[in-house]
């Protein structure tokens, strides 16, 4: 069975995380409730004409694709595999907006074509005229996971040698102001907003769109292996420390082996303690680190927690800023990452040198 | 044994509630398309859908489901089908093996979205359906129902989506990362899609002529299903009946155009290749194609050159499209095409392809336009989306 290598990396999110070595730019933002990206230069990408055209995640999918293709050193793959939350947002709005608005009357398609969910990857496939295997994954937090879990499945079975996987979601403005309706944003006005020690529930919003080349082979520049991905729908609170000691146990580790654990802290104080019982009691020992302080929250946030690991395994420095804790270890050789959404949609993820 | 067992089905669409329903339906030339009655538009004089003829307080009766639910229309269309293939297949313990589901969905709880988006702010009783508009929640909600625990996911590559999600859990099963798998789809009907395929202009106003040279476009439709998959190790276990198997599948993208087919269908051509390395079959044994047959100029035409490509010199075995009878139903067409496939092994029949005249010009093409009975060993069916996404599943008699 082959396995897999992280080989490249691209990441657009809500802080400079292209042009720079690791995060030593990153800021925390504690005065808004929702971040918006930093905008790579387009142009060095897309033609303008076809940019002004294109939805954000498109532009940002595109973007962080070349990013993690061109750090890989690769000119194609065999399978393009992309998860989101919510597709094309802003387009939806757009296109759901101007139905509600005109009776059903004037439309125009592009807004419609744009709001598929699977845009972002059939747009990248269609640039790099990939004829492969292209899924999306739509469901919720662990749409990343999922693309992650068919990727490693395609080169475990020999059915794709590089595949290009990917986790991108964007902020609509109306579909904001309804999350903060519905309390899944923090209510506006609270500031300062903070995601590690919140009273409140909700969490600070974020978008962003990491893609990752994976190969089926250990080069000179890999970042790390996928060991493992796992996603479980439901598990109560008291249930996750099992859940992830049998992770591990499958993997033939146990908890002194992760030498960093990463944790989705949001800030949404409500469901705050499917991570922080875990992390003051069996993972207490083990450096750890949070990331939605920085990215913001969003569908596919787990996938910036994957750059991010990814990168520690490969610099072996840990940036100050993503630190819960003091625990420090001599090199970081495992780093185990966990998330979840309001006590659903789990996820554990795997990842060594 | 070649291939992943099938062991239950469950199917809700225009031409049936169940897999009986819908069975009899295809044998009995009842088509399931007619003017739109659950949703207002403006165009209900003018398209023809395939609608399930329940409101949505019917379906909300017949699951049980509290006053406070905030299930969207697709949701409960996916919730029946589900219910139905889990006890079609007999489970009674869903956590007793390493179980997961697999849906699919184009716009997941737009019909909700679009119903109540501007009054989300002055009623506070409607705030519950927001979440509904995950693509995720239709799965979310068929787990939960099911009392399912496991792996939960979705697939939305547009109207391929529940070929892929059939792939995936076939291939979850083969590498044996699960032991069961309950893969489909469902998609409601809503405005969002209905004024979205109107303004790509490619709404037929009349009933869909798959294959035909006078075609004008589909009719959108509304359905959901699902079918359960279960490893070889628990059928000898629990002395299984197996309804037929998945024995090859295949996903290409044509990378042409957002919305349009390659006039040779490249992808599809690819997406059939595949699937018959995977199941081992030369085109030559299947005895039953489900077309895509979108009734669409662009998809015929690119469908036909494919299938073309793929028989060379040898004759295209019977094919029929069945979205004369349901609709064009979007994420849950290859769900809903992989129950009638099986039925067409189970049964040994050929569907009629439905309001077929005249042969395209651009091919000497003749689908099937009556009932056939045949022995039928093995079905292909293709499903192609937007984004040029192509699949392929190859279902075998066990």
């Amino acid at each position: 069975m082959k396995k897999t290598y992280i080989n490249g990396v691209g990441c657009i999110s809500t802080q400079k995380t292209f042009d720079t070595v690791f995060l030593e730019e990153a800021v925390v933002n504690h005065d808004e409730n929702v971040l918006a990206i930093v905008p790579p230069a387009y142009k060095e990408y897309i033609s303008p004409a076809a940019s002004r055209r294109m939805a954000k995640g498109v532009k940002n999918g595109i973007v962080a694709s070349a990013l993690a293709m061109k750090d890989a050193n690769v000119e194609n793959v065999d399978a393009i595999i992309t998860g989101t939350g919510l597709g094309c947002i802003e387009d939806s709005e757009k296109f759901l907006k101007s139905i509600l608005d005109n009776n059903e009357e004037f439309l125009t398609p592009t807004s419609f074509i744009q709001s598929t969910h699977n845009t972002v990857g059939s747009q990248i496939a269609l640039l790099q005229q990939c004829k492969g295997y292209n899924f999306t994954y739509v469901n919720g937090a662990v749409s990343f996971e999922s693309a992650l879990i068919d990727a490693k499945m395609q080169i475990e079975e020999d059915e794709a040698n590089s595949i290009l996987v990917g986790g991108v979601d964007e902020n609509g403005e109306y579909t904001t102001s309804l999350f903060k309706l519905n309390g899944r944003i923090k209510a506006d006005n609270n500031a300062p907003y903070d995601v590690l020690n919140s009273t409140t529930s909700g969490a600070v919003y974020g978008e962003g769109a990491s893609f990752f080349v994976l190969e089926n082979e250990r080069k000179e520049n890999t970042y790390a292996e996928i060991l493992d991905v796992s996603i479980i729908n439901t598990l109560e609170e008291n249930e996750i420390e099992a859940a992830a000691k049998s992770f591990l146990k499958s993997n033939n580790l146990e908890i002194s082996d992760i030498d960093a654990f990463v944790l989705g802290y949001d800030g949404n104080a409500a469901f705050e303690n499917y991570y922080k019982n875990i992390a003051e009691n069996a993972f207490a020992k083990t450096p750890q680190l949070y990331y939605k302080h920085l990215s913001g929250e969003y569908d596919t946030a787990s996938a910036f927690a994957f750059w991010m690991a990814a990168k520690i395994l490969k610099t072996q420095e840990i940036p100050e800023i993503l630190k819960v804790n003091a625990v420090e270890k001599p090199d970081y050789k495992t780093i185990l990452l966990y998330n979840q959404l309001n006590g659903k949609n789990h996820s554990f993820t795997l990842l060594s040198k | 044994m070649k291939g992943v067992a099938i062991t239950g089905m469950g199917i809700i669409s225009a031409i049936g509630n169940s897999v009986e329903e819908n069975y009899v339906s295809l044998t009995e030339n009842k088509i399931g398309i007619s003017r739109i009655q659950n949703i207002p538009t403006v165009h209900a004089d003018v398209i023809k859908v395939g609608e399930i003829k329940k409101t949505n307080e019917e379906l909300v009766a017949e699951l049980q489901l509290s006053e406070n639910n905030n299930f969207s229309r697709t949701a409960m269309i996916g919730t029946l089908a589900a219910k139905q293939a889990v006890e079609n297949a007999g489970i009674t313990s869903i956590n007793e093996f390493r179980t997961g589901l697999i849906s699919a969905t184009s716009v997941g709880g737009m019909d909700m979205t679009e119903r109540h988006y501007y009054d989300y702010f002055e009623k506070p009783e409607l705030v519950k359906y927001i979440t509904c508009h995950d693509g995720g929640d239709v799965a979310e909600k068929i787990a939960e129902e099911l009392g399912l625990k496991g792996m939960v996911t979705t697939i939305s590559t547009a109207c391929s989506s529940a070929a892929n999600s059939i792939m995936l859990g076939a291939r979850l099963i083969k590498t044996g990362k699960l032991d069961r798998v309950i893969v489909g789809g469902a998609d409601a009907l809503a405005k969002f899609t209905i004024n979205g395929f109107k303004t790509l202009m490619i709404l037929s106003d009349d009933y869909n002529k798959p294959f035909d040279n006078t075609r004008k476009g589909l009719n959108l439709g509304e359905a959901a299903a699902f079918l359960v998959l279960e490893s070889d190790e628990i059928i000898k276990k629990q002395n299984k009946k197996v309804l037929a198997r998945v024995s090859g599948y295949g996903n290409a993208n044509d990378a042409y155009h957002q919305t349009a087919s390659s006039e040779n269908g490249d992808g599809a051509y690819l997406a059939m290749k595949k699937a018959f390395e995977i199941s081992g079959l030369k085109p030559s044994e299947i005895d039953y194609i489900n077309v895509h047959g979108t009734a669409t100029p662009n998809n015929d035409l690119s469908e036909g050159r494919a299938l073309k490509r793929i028989y060379e010199d040898e004759k295209v075995p019977d094919f029929s499209s069945t979205k004369p009878f349901t609709g064009h139903t979007l994420a849950a067409a290859a769900a809903i095409e992989a129950v009638y496939s099986v039925l067409a092994i189970q049964n040994n029949v050929v569907y009629p392809n439905l309001n077929f005249e005249i042969p395209m010009e651009e091919f000497d093409l003749k689908p099937q336009t009556t009932l056939k009975n045949k022995n039928i060993e093995h079905v292909l069916s293709n499903s192609f989306g937007f984004g040029g996404n192509c699949s392929t599943l190859i279902f075998s008699k066990s």
